[in-house]
């Protein structure tokens, strides 16, 4: 019975992303891109929950993890041909090779989780506002190499002319697969470990759990993650360094806030919903007819719905829409 | 590196210490309703940048410099207000983690109403614009502006200071920054206390608006939002929990800010942000407690 119950807590995030991929196969393609889009923004978030949620430690640095990741699949899948049109400063190495899909993505989850190690190592050992600083100033740090070394990407320009490859199948399989590796670490000793420092760092430490090491295991694993969405991004759409920066660092987090920072089914609900309403915003934000009447709201309002959105579920309701409870079917009286 | 360090000339130096003046000034402003309500205020910039707003319709009306300056003051003050009644107060319990990350949803929707209002492309606040002419001084050329910065943020400190020392409601106010929960046993009102230091952290918002948009007088969204960053990085680095180290961090930062905008070769220039930010860094992982506290803080604060 107990393990029917751990499964649930699996399956019910699992089925919210299986059924949000088939209803885009339902509708229009040029509507399809909002689909893809959230479940990949989807992937971001559980990315931070492995992290953020496990451990309670704020992280404004994940989407500097993203951005690598999103460099290096990027940068090794743009064909050899087209390389020096749009980044002529290009390394030797990276200007003479082209991989595939798979494994560009690959390289991405890896790059993200090498560079939350080396940046994890030394901050790990911080805790509180120092760590949200230190974490802020990986993502200036990251953006900042980005935008100005063009030996490894377009720097200031777009990244265009990527093989489009992240349909709705791949970002939903990436999401799936970013569930199941949050899910088999929040239920291994490690991530146990992990939340028993969350909730009494003294205690934990009590018993003999090095909070260090926990912390920089569940930042190295959320890094992979984080690398694996962005290199998801990037065959999705055309980035820049500044849609790898504050805004998507605060969507993401208000996302999870929404939904209940300390539960995977929180992070997965408050990813979806909140970008089903900003999808739906920016929508409007063009015009869109509803039954009776034309919603045509002028740019920008998606941010500031967004962030009212997130002031006010902190105010009312700071556990989250989910309370920060994994997903369980209704128990039937016996 | 080296050889850049040494072309620091006195125009360089004097505008750093003018960059670091005004960072003071927001440290204190951040710092003094941490002290109380144990809550960093990521919006503290979007108040600058509504006071910076308020100065640029000021100016677009020809109104005089005065009025101007008491629009900024006016707008400020109520947007602070506000800030405390509508966020801070229904917040007063929760974590510090869960009010860090209120106050960047609060930075964010007021920084996306000024987009939606007033445009991406932004307003030029130019009324006090004289005060950016230089003067020289011994064949020196010195900006105005630096020198006002630097005479009105020590102005201001030592007016706080006075004000922390020889008032009541100073003394509550640090009595309630020591420790909260006794000082109102002790019969400090909490609401007065948080009343005042909200209070006196929106006027430094304006008085920080004004000098900024002196130095930069284009007024967009995000006005003031990279220096709230690196502010708070700076106000970290010195220490949080009192108010002289917290002010440091500020000043430091922002003098070591403007001497390296001075003194990298362009080349290097872009790479500015990384400098600072891997040595905001380096000396946290040193001194994760503070640059300029002694002993040891409480472990865990958020």
């Amino acid at each position: 019975m107990r393990r029917v119950a751990n499964l649930t807590q699996l399956a019910g995030p699992s089925v919210l992303i299986v059924v949000a991929a088939l209803l885009g196969t339902l509708v229009s393609t040029s509507s399809r891109g909002y689909f893809v889009n959230s479940l990949v923004e989807v992937t971001i978030v559980v990315a931070l929950y492995v992290f953020i949620g496990n451990s309670g430690v704020l992280s404004f640095g994940h989407i500097s993890f993203v951005a690598l990741g999103a460099w290096t699949a990027g940068v090794l899948s743009v064909p050899v041909g087209e390389k020096p049109a749009i980044m002529p400063n290009l390394a030797h190495f990276l200007r003479d090779t082209t991989i595939g899909n798979i494994p560009s993505l690959a390289l991405a989850a890896v790059a993200g989780g090498v560079l939350a190690l080396v940046v994890g190592l030394p901050l790990m050992r911080l805790s509180g506002l120092a760590a949200g600083i230190a974490t802020f100033g990986v993502l200036e740090i990251g953006h900042n190499v980005l935008r100005y070394y063009e030996k490894i990407g377009p720097g200031l320009n777009t990244f265009s002319s990527v093989p489009e490859t992240t349909g709705l199948f791949q970002a939903a399989i990436g999401a799936l697969i970013a569930i199941g590796v949050a899910f088999a670490y929040q239920r291994s000793r490690f991530g146990r470990m992990l939340r028993a420092t969350r909730e009494d760092p003294s205690a934990a430490s009590a018993v003999g759990i090095s909070v260090y090491r926990q912390r920089l295991g569940a930042f190295v694993v959320s890094g992979v993650l984080a690398g694996l969405a962005g290199g998801l991004y990037v065959h999705l759409l055309p980035l820049n360094t500044e849609a790898l920066y504050l805004d998507l660092t605060f969507l993401t987090l208000a996302m999870l806030v929404v939904g209940g920072a300390s539960s995977l089914w929180g992070a997965v609900v408050g990813a979806l919903a909140v970008s089903a309403l900003d999808s739906f915003l920016a929508q409007a934000e063009n015009g869109v007819r509803l039954p009776g009447f034309t919603l045509d709201l002028p740019g920008g309002t998606r941010l500031v719905v967004v962030g009212a959105l997130m002031a006010l579920v902190l105010i009312l309701r700071p556990s989250g829409l989910t309370g920060g409870r994994e997903f369980s079917l209704p128990r039937r009286r016996a | 590196m080296t050889l850049a360090v040494l072309n620091i000339d006195w125009q360089t130096l004097a505008d750093a210490l003018a960059l670091g003046a005004i960072y003071a000034l927001m440290a204190v402003g951040i710092g003094l309703v941490f002290g109380v309500l144990r809550l960093v205020n990521f919006a503290y910039g979007q108040l600058v940048m509504a006071g910076a707003y308020a100065l640029a319709f000021a100016s677009q009306w020809n109104w005089p410099s005065w009025a101007g300056i008491l629009l900024c003051f006016a707008v400020v003050l109520a947007l602070s207000v506000a800030m405390d009644r509508l966020v801070f107060r229904p917040l007063r319990t929760q974590s510090p983690a869960v009010m860090l990350v209120a106050t960047f949803a609060v930075a964010y929707l007021l920084q996306s109403i000024a987009l939606l209002w007033f445009g991406p492309l932004g307003k030029i606040a130019s009324s006090l614009a004289p005060l950016n002419r230089p003067v020289v001084i011994s064949g020196v050329d010195i900006r105005k502006i630096a020198i006002v910065a630097v005479v009105v943020a020590a102005l201001c400190l030592v007016a706080l200071q006075l004000l922390l020392v020889r008032t009541t409601v100073g003394l509550q106010m640090r009595a309630a920054a020591m420790d909260f929960r006794t000082a109102r046993l002790l019969g400090v009102r909490a609401d007065r206390v948080i009343g005042g230091a909200v209070l006196i952290s929106g006027a430094l918002a304006g008085v920080v608006a004004i000098m900024l948009t002196v130095q930069t007088p284009l007024v967009t969204p995000d006005f003031a939002l990279r220096d709230t960053i690196v502010v708070l990085a700076g106000v970290v680095l010195g220490g949080l929990n009192r108010p002289v180290p917290a002010t440091l961090g500020g000043f430091a930062i922002g003098f070591a800010s403007g001497l390296l905008g001075g003194a990298l070769p362009t080349n290097q220039s872009q790479y500015l942000d990384s400098f600072l930010f891997a040595a905001v860094i380096l000396v946290l992982l040193v001194r994760p407690n503070g640059l300029f506290t002694r002993g040891r803080a409480a472990l865990e604060r958020v």
